[in-house]
């Protein structure tokens, strides 16, 4: 039956209600938007990451090696359970661009005569593959060309084992192996300063004395093959010629990075939306079921003149409804939007040769479902309540609850109060839990504020406990090969340099029991000014005298803990295997680092005091001379400027996950805003004839402000604290679960966060209570006196 | 006479020893002590009593709003008592008309969709137009309740209440918020409903000289009926005196 008086009904009534609607809709819609597009941009990303590594035949298993025959190639098909071998010579080189003062660095790669690559397939962006043979010219990767502005026909110098040669890009391509493209050590993507470049495997070998072998390899497994077993059988294979412990792609460098990277989005992306729509789900199921008890009247009279309750309960859902299309047309719209916004901005860090916002429709739909079902059960829970009284009873104005004296007036306080407070408090007392709703949902909704400044807060620590605390040097070089100490004395003296420490780094993997971690030991003095180690506390700690410092994630993944002794094999020449005692575990929010005292590491390896790297000091304003200085000397492979890497691990921060942050705030904000317009007007329908008896009997605007807001005002008084607690509770939980191998999140909330987000939700009540006072104003005294509705 | 269980034609309402108690924290209210009463079919009937005195109680009961502690309430044939919510509210979807002293006009609809309001739903209503003008008013259908003055108000609530040709037309101190003028005009369609479409009309109220136009006046007083008065020659709205 189409009843069109009661669906005119409808409209107005949605029309007269639009402020609040808009403010449920508001709320919703941003629950929607964020869990649209961040389980779209995580959906995407796995999604890019898994076609690109299918079709370009991303390898299963790798190895590098010292050097070794191609005819071992039988032996490693031999390998039950591999399916494809590639053979490659990758070769570290130095790359002199005009116009740029610190050298850059790159690595050169083989690339297959007259076929493709078995394994890891380049994508052609432009210009063409390499021909056989072809000499002097390279493929070169799309993240460094952009960087440089290179384009198709450019010529790139670089320094290759010792001989400087100018080599013509003749395509720019994309490999599935450096979606994040990081430079050996690197811990952060610098396109300026790294690139991947690939050759002729003929002309490659000639050039580094690798004729008829290879360092380094790549195995593809077929379904039924098993990574340890072919890591095992390669590493015994591969023992004679130097090989290193061999790795799944889950440790290779790029697919790592990425894969923590999703693991962060995962965490940071998907825990704010889902608390987010949680929250919305529960404030839009408090509102619709206030919404729905204003209108207690005219459900009796609807009842009395024949009305049947399904009828009544169907009415108002289509009220639901119209919230339930316009939040979710508005959320999603938003969320593809925001996501397709997002899908951009991750294109600057990965490396995809496509990168698409899609979303699942079951994402939709879960959304969608999720703060439908919410508002619907919120609106029949209302409708049932108003629909049980008999209509006579509905009809009248909610008969007089009982009110009596407050505990705080029971325990003889009552003389404190004015009347017009004992209203306020015995309002508060007599409905407990409304008021808990009111406080619940307004304290949520602070502390998915707090959560959000929370991210920002300790994003900024991490950063300032990695560059000032921990690593205090201006620039970190890197040695071609382990030199003397001495080689200090000649770092000392270069152009700037105000103080220098030594740095032996030696790759090792670290088991206990069965658990295992490839990780790098770092050998430093005791007590190091400027590469510094952190105890628990933060605080500036010695190097032990004996034994290794491990960083707590590091000795987590290893299940040990101070005391036990681990084993440490050597990914060096001989490869020798310490047992080492866990003399100290110490706190590293990015990355996985083990700490020793170089004397001991280099006593331990028998090798007379060497080092392969140095942090220094430097005063900034030799810079240009310092780095054209490094630039000449090839000893030095690597070279990282703190500052720089400071300022990309902000930017990469700040493009993404900042963004997100950023957000979430707004968000946050409007939801806040949302459920405390709402509250106080429910309030003032709810109340607005009471208020209205108040004026004629002479009571001022302002104290009848003071008894409609008071009540808020204790409300949001005490979701203050709620919030601020909850709101640790999140920040707390984002923590836990964001412990990637890559970061750790302390969690850290600053002050100002803390009453940011108090000073947002107090703006957002003194704006819905202005908004609400414009009402109150125009109550008409008269008409409200006779009791007309 | 009372014998037949009610199945005398022309006996619309009968109840037989009706209580109704409410219960408000410790204390309970007896509301209606034992009402036995028949209302014949087409009269034009007024309650009488002070406040308190039940009336309001027995008309929600009757008209399908409220259930009895005891007793039993007779529509016609059927046991009303007996009825599950269902039932009742097609009983008062089809056969009650009610008027409140607070008119429960839908704000955000005219007069005229008000009374479309029941007229939708009801099964041989007359045109929302065409009740809107027994009660004077087609020139203001299209008015909202807020432009209407509180007569006005009343007599769309009385045409919402007929549009549906009900058996029987409940009315709640239909004047208690109206001067005396504007009273006159109420109680005038009123009783012109009652006497064009024969539909029982019982009228609550507190003014004595309003009982002057009805066929059958009740007293109520303290929850029980103190006396009936049957009023052989009614008089017409306009020579009530006020």
């Amino acid at each position: 039956m189409i009843i069109e008086a009661l669906n005119r009904k409808l409209l107005r009534d949605l029309w007269n209600i639009k402020g609040q609607m808009l403010a449920i809709i508001m709320v919703m819609a941003c629950g929607i938007t964020t869990f649209i597009m961040s389980f779209g941009v995580l959906d995407s990303l796995k999604l890019s990451r898994d076609v690109y590594y299918d079709r370009y035949q991303f390898a299963d298993v790798f190895a590098q090696l010292k050097r070794a025959p191609e005819a071992i190639r039988q032996q490693v098909l031999d390998i039950p359970g591999v399916s494809a071998v590639e053979l490659r010579v990758t070769f570290g080189v130095t790359v002199q661009v005009d116009g740029m003062i610190e050298p850059a660095s790159g690595k050169l790669i083989s690339h297959p005569d007259g076929r493709k690559p078995l394994l890891n397939n380049l994508y052609l962006r432009s210009g063409r593959m390499l021909l056989p043979d072809e000499a002097d010219a390279i493929l070169s990767s799309e993240a460094f060309a952009d960087a440089h502005g290179f384009t198709l026909g450019d010529r790139v110098n670089m320094v290759i084992n010792g001989h400087k040669r100018s080599l013509k890009i003749v395509g720019i391509v994309l490999s599935p192996e450096y979606v994040y493209s990081l430079a050996p050590g690197g811990m952060f993507p610098d396109d300026k300063r790294f690139g991947v470049f690939w050759m002729s495997q003929r002309i490659l070998e000639a050039a580094v004395d690798m004729d008829g072998a290879f360092n380094d390899i790549a195995i593809r497994m077929d379904r039924g093959g098993n990574v340890e077993n072919i890591k095992q059988e390669l590493d015994i294979l591969l023992k004679p010629y130097g090989g290193l412990i061999a790795y799944a792609r889950k440790n290779q460098m790029s697919h790592w990075f990425v894969q923590n990277e999703l693991d962060q989005l995962r965490v940071m992306g998907l825990f704010a939306p889902t608390i987010f729509l949680g929250v919305a789900a529960f404030l839009i199921n408090v509102v619709m079921t206030r919404q729905v008890a204003t209108q207690r009247v005219q459900i009796g009279m609807l009842k009395a003149v024949g009305y049947s309750n399904l009828e009544i309960a169907l009415h108002y859902l289509k009220m639901v409804l119209v919230v339930v299309v316009m939040g979710s047309i508005f959320g999603i719209a938003g969320g593809i939007w925001l996501g397709a916004g997002m899908i951009n901005i991750y294109t600057e860090f990965f490396h995809f040769p496509i990168l698409q916002f899609s979303f699942s429709v079951e994402v939709m739909i879960f959304a969608v479902f999720f703060c439908s079902i919410s508002a619907v059960i919120g609106t029949l829970v209302a409708i049932g309540q108003a629909a049980k009284l008999p209509p006579a009873e509905a009809m009248r104005p909610a008969s007089p609850i009982q009110f009596r004296r407050t505990f705080l007036e029971r325990v003889g306080l009552e003389k404190y109060f004015s009347h017009l407070t004992r209203i306020v408090i015995r309002h508060l007392e007599r409905r407990p839990v409304r008021a808990l709703f009111s406080t619940l949902a307004i304290g949520l909704s602070m502390s998915i504020l707090i959560f959000a400044f929370f991210m920002e807060d300790s994003i900024n620590y991490m950063l300032e406990v990695q560059f000032d605390m921990a690593q205090r040097q201006d620039i970190s070089i890197g040695f071609v090969k382990p030199r003397a100490i001495s080689a200090l004395e000649e770092i000392r003296l270069m152009p700037g340099v105000m103080s220098v420490e030594p740095l032996r780094s030696v790759a090792v993997f670290l088991k206990s029991g069965h658990y295992s971690k490839r990780s790098t030991i770092m050998g430093i003095r005791p007590k190091p000014d400027l590469n510094r180690i952190l105890d628990q506390n933060l605080r500036a700690a010695e190097v032990p005298a004996r034994g290794l410092a491990l960083s707590s994630k590091l000795a987590e993944i290893l299940h040990v803990k101070k005391g036990d002794v681990i084993t440490a094999e050597i990914l060096e020449d001989r490869r020798p295997v310490l047992r080492i005692r866990v003399a100290e575990i110490v706190e590293e929010f990015i990355g996985l680092s083990a700490f020793m005292d170089m004397d001991q590491l280099n006593r331990a390896l028998n090798e007379s005091t060497v080092i392969t790297g140095a942090s220094l000091m430097v005063d900034p304003l030799w810079n240009g001379p310092l780095y054209q200085k490094i630039k000449e000397i090839p000893a030095i492979v690597s070279m990282s400027i703190m500052q720089k890497a400071r300022e990309i691990f902000k930017d990469m921060m700040g493009e993404n996950i900042l963004k997100l942050v950023a957000m979430n705030i707004i968000f946050a904000s409007l939801i806040s805003f949302g459920v405390i317009y709402n509250t106080a007007r429910i309030a003032l329908s709810e109340r607005g004839r009471e208020l209205a008896s108040l004026r004629v009997l002479g009571l001022t605007r302002g104290e009848v402000a003071y008894l409609l807001f008071g009540e808020m005002a204790v409300i949001i008084l005490m979701a203050i604290p709620i919030g601020l607690f909850t709101g640790y509770l999140m920040a707390f939980g984002l923590a836990q679960h964001m412990d990637t191998e890559l970061f750790r999140i302390p969690v850290v909330i600053e002050k100002s966060t803390y009453g940011l987000s108090v000073i947002i939700v107090v703006v957002s009540a003194a704006l819905s209570f202005y908004l609400v006072w414009r009402q109150v104003e125009n109550i008409d005294l008269v008409t409200a006196q006779k009791g007309i509705e | 006479m009372a014998k037949n269980n009610g199945l005398d034609d022309n006996i619309t309402f009968r109840t037989d020893r009706l209580t109704k108690d409410y219960v408000t924290g410790e204390t309970i209210v007896q509301a209606l002590r034992g009402v036995t009463l028949e209302i014949p079919r087409g009269d034009m009937v007024v309650l009488l009593g002070p406040s308190g005195s039940g009336k309001s109680t027995f008309l929600n009961i009757i008209g399908g709003l409220d259930s009895p502690t005891s007793g039993e309430v007779y529509f016609k044939k059927d046991r009303l008592s007996d009825y599950s919510e269902q039932q009742l509210t097609l009983f008062r979807r089809h056969n009650v008309g009610f008027i409140f002293q607070a008119y429960n006009l839908v704000p955000s609809l005219t007069a005229l969709e008000n009374v479309a309001l029941v007229t939708d739903i009801a099964l041989d209503p007359i045109s929302p137009m065409a009740a809107m003008e027994a009660v004077n008013l087609g020139n203001r259908a299209r008015h909202f309740p807020s432009q209407l003055s509180g007569g006005e108000q009343q007599r769309v609530a009385i045409a919402r209440a007929i549009a549906k040709r009900p058996e029987v037309l409940l009315c709640d101190e239909p004047t208690g918020a109206l001067d005396s003028e504007t009273g006159i005009v109420v109680l005038k369609a009123l009783q012109r409903v009652n006497k064009e479409f024969g539909t029982t009309t019982i009228v609550i109220t507190h003014n004595a000289a309003i009982a002057d136009m009805a066929d059958r006046v009740i007293f109520f007083g303290d929850g029980q009926v103190t006396n009936v008065k049957v009023n052989e020659n009614p008089c017409p709205p306009e020579e009530i005196s006020w």
